[in-house]
């Protein structure tokens, strides 16, 4: 089991831990998840997502067209320290990883689920050309700083990050050092990813906490993610799902999605001009009851129509809060939908994404 | 009014008469964090000791509450249904889950007095 460079400083805060793609994650602190998903949407909250890759790709013409083979972005459009959300497709246009790219001096910079990033590896070496090096930094943490006053807290201890635009990165100095920080995240709420030498990332992450900001684990990011109606990896995307069904054809770009060329694109052509079979959505149960990851979903004549790939409660909308597949026909907001719970069904209806209005600074 | 037992899976028991009061350890609590959900019993439901008799959830798992005896039950606590939290708040108390009329007194000797919880707590983290 790895541990992140935080480890320590996480356990004097209280953390408990659980094993989580083969790292030994903090799932919360003392506060408890509900506390700690409030403390982000009011205040401020830093998560340790170290656990995730951190790669970097030497960037020519000649890797930006490889990648192009298995991103499906158009990578003349990224500008300069612009990040996009994109994913790795496979053969039968599945999706192997979603991950979040940035172009960087010298090449890109590629953020990759820890429980997939050996082999996003694979098969983006396959795609490179000889000559194109990459690397998985593992001198590097990643932190992520969100919620409503993660600029101010932010910006007193690296001077300028106001600056930065959503999706939008630089290079900045800390104790010397050179740090990346991306305005990003994945709770729903304006806020920053900060790229950091490991030696560095105690007395920077102690900085946030001085500030204010409260420690978040695995725990409430799940619940917040939620809310914010963003997919997770291995439960609303995997090798089966391609992003027309995941509802995430904005991430293909406009230019790819008209001239393909990239790897399942006959089958993510075909879902693009016939529409799919099943399609993600957005579940909202009308009482508390929480329908959890597997829940069968039925159609109000009786018939099983598709199933929950993620549900918890949402402390923020004070509700159960769910996403999963539906068969395409019945996906209409507002369908009224039932759930199979302990033998049981139970009222639900389509919800609109996400359940919580996002607030990026744009 | 006697003391409180408490089983093996973190329910407790309170004896008064005839009838005895269940609810789940504040320990038990703790090891499922914000309890977000709670489903109880139905009054006049007969329930054989260990049975599944609620469930609760928190924003990670759901987890079962079985009876740790045999009866019918009397009367399930709704503020908990209404406001989960509540039993976060006061497990051992004003969170309590049902009220059962016993069936058999003597199955409560195979349960633990509050020092052989301490201790099996103790024994078996987590």
């Amino acid at each position: 089991m790895e541990k992140t460079a935080l480890y320590n400083f996480h356990k004097n805060l209280g953390a408990k831990f659980v094993p989580f793609a083969g790292y030994e994650m903090p799932i919360q602190y003392k506060d408890g998840i509900v506390k700690e998903h409030i403390s982000t949407r009011l205040y401020a909250g830093f998560f340790d997502v170290s656990h995730m890759g951190q790669l970097f790709i030497s960037g020519n013409k000649f890797s930006e067209d490889s990648l192009e083979k298995i991103i499906p972005l158009d990578f003349k459009e990224i500008k300069m320290n612009q990040s996009k959300y994109s994913f790795l497709i496979n053969d039968e246009g599945g999706v192997i990883d979603d991950l979040i790219i940035t172009r960087v001096e010298g090449g890109f910079s590629i953020i990759l689920n820890a429980a997939c990033k050996d082999n996003d590896i694979k098969e983006i070496s396959k795609c490179l050309n000889t000559n194109s090096k990459y690397e998985l930094k593992k001198d590097l943490s990643l932190i992520a700083l969100q919620g409503p006053k993660s600029e101010s807290i932010l910006e007193s201890i690296v001077n300028g990050i106001k600056q930065l635009k959503f999706m939008n990165g630089g290079y900045f100095d800390f104790e010397g050092n050179k740090i990346y920080i991306t305005r990003s995240g994945y709770t729903g709420e304006d806020g920053f990813e900060i790229s950091i030498p490991n030696i560095n990332v105690e007395n920077f992450t102690k900085l946030l906490s001085d500030k204010g900001a409260k420690p978040i684990g695995l725990g409430a990011r799940d619940t917040l993610r939620l809310e914010a109606g963003l997919c997770l990896y291995g439960h609303e995307l995997n090798q089966n799902i391609n992003p027309i069904q995941a509802n995430l054809k904005w991430a293909i770009s406009k230019r790819r999605r008209e001239e393909g060329g990239f790897k399942g694109w006959e089958n993510i052509k075909k879902d693009l001009q016939n529409g799919v079979s099943k399609i993600r959505i957005g579940v909202k149960p009308s009482g508390r009851i929480i329908a959890r990851e597997g829940t069968k979903i039925f159609s109000s004549s009786n018939e099983e129509i598709g199933v929950i790939t993620s549900g918890t409660f949402g402390p923020s909308v004070n509700s159960p809060v769910a996403m999963g597949y539906i068969k395409s026909k019945f996906s209409e907001i507002n369908s009224k939908i039932f759930l199979e719970v302990r033998g049981k069904k139970h009222e639900a209806v389509v919800s609109k994404l996400p359940f919580y209005k996002k607030s990026y600074v744009k | 009014m006697s003391e409180k037992k408490y089983s093996k899976k973190h329910e407790w028991v309170l004896l008064n008469g005839e009838s005895a009061t269940v609810g789940i350890s504040k320990h038990a609590t703790e090891m499922l964090g914000d309890i977000v959900f709670v489903e109880l019993p139905e009054k006049g439901k007969s329930l054989n000791k260990d049975e599944k008799a609620a469930v609760v959830e928190s924003t990670k798992a759901a987890s079962d509450v079985y009876t740790p005896v045999s009866g019918e039950i009397l009367e399930n606590n709704q503020p908990i249904v209404d406001d989960p939290s509540n039993v976060n708040k006061d497990p051992e108390n004003n969170g309590w889950f049902f009220k059962i009329k016993i069936k058999n007194k003597s199955e409560l000797d195979s349960l633990m007095s509050p020092a052989d919880y301490e201790k099996f707590k103790k024994d078996n983290p987590n």
